[in-house]
């Protein structure tokens, strides 16, 4: 089967991506800006055709622990909410961690705190990639910059999600959830038959049981539990970073940013060369692990980086530890749902290399 | 008419002494050990093994599935 | 293993009228002398065994004194945030219809933090078993108020008695779903004399037997003691249990389809 070109939104890709994923089950909540994954879904109906379930869980507390039941049989499950469903969905997700499952999160930011507002926003850095729930956790978090990416990292959600039995979170925003953009759909894949030696499906006589928890009472067998995972998200820092470079072989001054605000960067990065700055661009595509060394790299090369968010600076400090004060390193953002211009990135980056 | 003759196996090892199944036997065959098991509890044992009938009252209503019943007619 | 016997002669295997189901582990019981939760895994485990459903099986286990079920049933687990056993039961029923799937709850997990988990999967009618520990009070974290504690029912966090006009009624969760188009057969039954074992044990076979034919949510609460923090021997806390708390949740089937069909006719 051919790949497919649709002009869709990119909450519509991500449902459409899933059903083409192969998905075997998706529980969402409605909360805006991406009710329409749960709208797209429902009224796709796949279960009349690949038998994907999906079903409007009374909370996003119910939504996340129905993926989280779905996991611990082996099933390729996810769930979306914005912000303030993602705080309700962190119990759920720091079991999931826990228990060692794979899983696909979507989160369509909004800004924030508590109710805060519908429009976007990138305010969900720390809570995606330092934990969010209690324990020790971390979650492989994908920022796509466009509805391609938003259907693209369904597929490589999921693959990394059972290649590391750990829950994967696509953090995007109110603008590429809600924009249209032409996006290429992968072909129908068939929804997986093999079911992994852990998942609890019915304890057959020919294995032990299979039991998915999080609760271990002795500190020896948790301790070594907890250095388990550190051993796994280690091999995905050194394995599975992604990132793209724009500009950068020549540049003197360093944007990084993720999502829509490397969609205006890249805008500024070509407004700021017409002006005579070399400036280029780094945008993490994994924001957990995070291109850490890459950025060392550069801060060889570069006077200054300053990172873009749409926030009140949470990447900033990742990019801090990751040039360790080998240039100065600044911050610049825009909250509340209010997207930055290009041209004001440009004005503060001029304002940086004048006062720097 | 033949008679019903009962015997009870108690697991000493996992008997916590909770008297359920003494209270629930209706011929009185059980009663509660004079001296405690590993864990300290008073186990439960066939003080009158006699009296048994095999009923298996014991045995269901015991929390700690300890006890085997066997059945007969003489 | 240590074991004291009855006459000799009668233990032949040809006489065995009853043992412990191998569906339960050999593990020793971590509850405290005399608690229903024994008696109820026993049940549950001997009718998984009887019908042939140990590799069809999928229990979710709860958070409470019962969290460690999944040591004492040899079968697939999930062990459950607190409260939200149902909502994995939603999930694992819908995604692999063809299994068995039970949820295992007490009353602070079903009844307070997962009332809302409870209610909707009931409402829903979702195709699996709820089973329902009801002993008014929190075991595992030392005897607090539960929401199905009795009025003047003492406990930690109660000491004078729960006083209704601050601390609320009893939830009667059982009668709620009972009232929803989404559950098919509902019951109060209790573990504490071999008669009432009996009958709890058919409630749950019966509660098997509608899920195979997909007839929705059941639900079997068990009225059950705590001997350790009501301060009572089990004995004492059995008979307390049957002048206390069967008044205020009375046994017997809330909703029987078979009863109603007879009464129809």
């Amino acid at each position: 089967m051919e790949r497919e070109l649709r002009l869709m939104k990119g909450n519509e890709a991500v449902a459409e991506a899933a059903i083409r994923a192969g998905a075997d089950g998706y529980f969402g909540y409605p909360i805006t800006p991406q009710s329409e994954i749960l709208e797209y879904l429902m009224g796709a109906n796949p279960m009349e055709t690949t038998g994907m379930v999906v079903l409007q869980a009374e909370s996003e507390v119910a939504a996340i622990n129905m993926v989280y039941g779905g996991a611990g049989c082996g099933k390729k499950v996810m769930t979306s909410s914005s912000s303030p469903g993602i705080s309700l969905k962190q119990e759920g997700i720091t079991y999931i961690a826990g228990s060692e499952l794979p899983c696909l999160i979507v989160n369509v930011v909004r800004g924030g705190p508590g109710l805060g507002t519908i429009q976007p926003a990138q305010s969900d850095y720390f809570q995606a990639v330092k934990g969010g729930g209690h324990g020790d956790y971390h979650l492989i978090v994908l920022a796509p910059a466009s509805v391609q990416e938003m259907a693209d990292f369904v597929d490589l959600g999921f693959e990394l999600a059972f290649k590391y039995r750990n829950p994967v979170m696509m953090l995007s925003d109110g603008a590429i959830g809600q924009m249209m953009e032409k996006v290429w759909l992968s072909p129908q894949k068939e929804r997986s038959k093999t079911v992994p030696e852990w998942a609890t499906t019915g304890k057959p006589p020919t294995r032990e049981r299979n039991i998915i928890t999080s609760l271990e009472l002795n500190p020896d067998n948790q301790e070594k539990f907890n250095q388990k995972l550190v051993e796994k998200y280690n091999r995905i820092r050194e394995n599975e970073v992604r990132f793209e470079e724009f500009q950068c072989s020549d540049a003197d001054y360093l944007l990084v940013a993720y999502g829509t605000s490397a969609r205006i960067c890249q805008k500024s990065v070509q407004l700021a060369r017409g002006e005579g700055l070399k400036v280029g661009l780094l945008r993490p595509i994994t924001l957990f692990p995070f291109p850490s060394k890459r950025l060392s790299e550069l801060a060889e090369k570069v006077s200054l980086m300053i990172s873009v968010e749409m926030s009140a600076g949470q990447m900033v400090e990742d990019v801090l530890l990751s040039v360790n004060g080998k240039v100065p390193v600044y911050h610049y953002g825009r909250m509340g749902g209010i997207v930055p211009t290009p041209d004001e990135v440009v004005a503060f980056l001029k304002s940086k290399i004048i006062g720097g | 008419m033949a008679k019903i003759r009962g015997s009870i196996v108690v697991n000493i090892d996992k008997c916590k002494g909770c008297e359920v199944c003494m209270v629930s036997c209706p011929t009185g065959t059980i009663a509660m050990a004079r001296e405690v098991n590993h864990k300290g509890y008073y186990y439960a044992y066939p003080a009158h093994p006699d009296l048994c009938i095999g009923c298996a009252s014991c045995a269901i209503v015991c929390p700690d599935g300890v006890i085997t019943v066997y059945k007969t007619k003489l | 293993m240590a074991e004291v016997t009855g006459i000799k002669e009668i233990i032949k295997p040809e006489n065995l009228v009853y043992k412990r189901t191998s569906v339960m582990t050999d593990e020793t019981l971590h509850y405290c002398p005399g608690c229903g939760h024994g008696t109820v895994h026993r049940i549950l485990a001997e009718i998984i065994d009887e019908e042939g459903l140990q590799s069809e099986t999928i229990g979710i286990t709860p958070v409470g004194c019962s969290v460690f079920l999944y040591h004492y049933l040899d079968i697939d687990s999930q062990e459950a945030a607190h409260g939200r056993a149902p909502a994995l039961a939603t999930a694992i029923k819908r995604l692999m219809p063809e299994k068995f799937v039970f949820t295992y709850q007490g009353d602070g997990d079903l009844a307070a933090i997962g009332t809302s988990e409870t209610i909707h999967a009931c409402n829903r009618g979702e195709n699996f078993l709820i089973i329902f520990i009801n002993n008014g009070i929190y075991g595992m974290t030392g005897g607090q108020m539960a929401p199905t504690t009795l009025p003047g029912m003492k406990s930690s966090t109660s000491p004078f008695g729960r006083d209704v006009k601050t601390m609320g009624n009893p939830l009667k969760m059982t009668d709620i779903v009972a009232t929803l188009p989404g559950t098919y057969y509902v019951t109060r039954q209790s573990v504490h004399t071999p008669a009432n074992v009996r009958k709890t044990k058919k409630a749950i076979r019966k509660a098997v037997q509608y899920q195979k034919l997909n007839k929705g949510t059941c639900f079997v609460e068990v009225v059950s003691n705590c001997p350790s923090n009501w301060k009572m021997t089990p004995v004492q806390a059995n008979k307390w249990m049957e002048e206390n708390m069967f008044p205020f949740y009375p046994l017997g089937d809330l909703k029987d389809p078979e009863k109603q069909s007879t009464e129809q006719k």
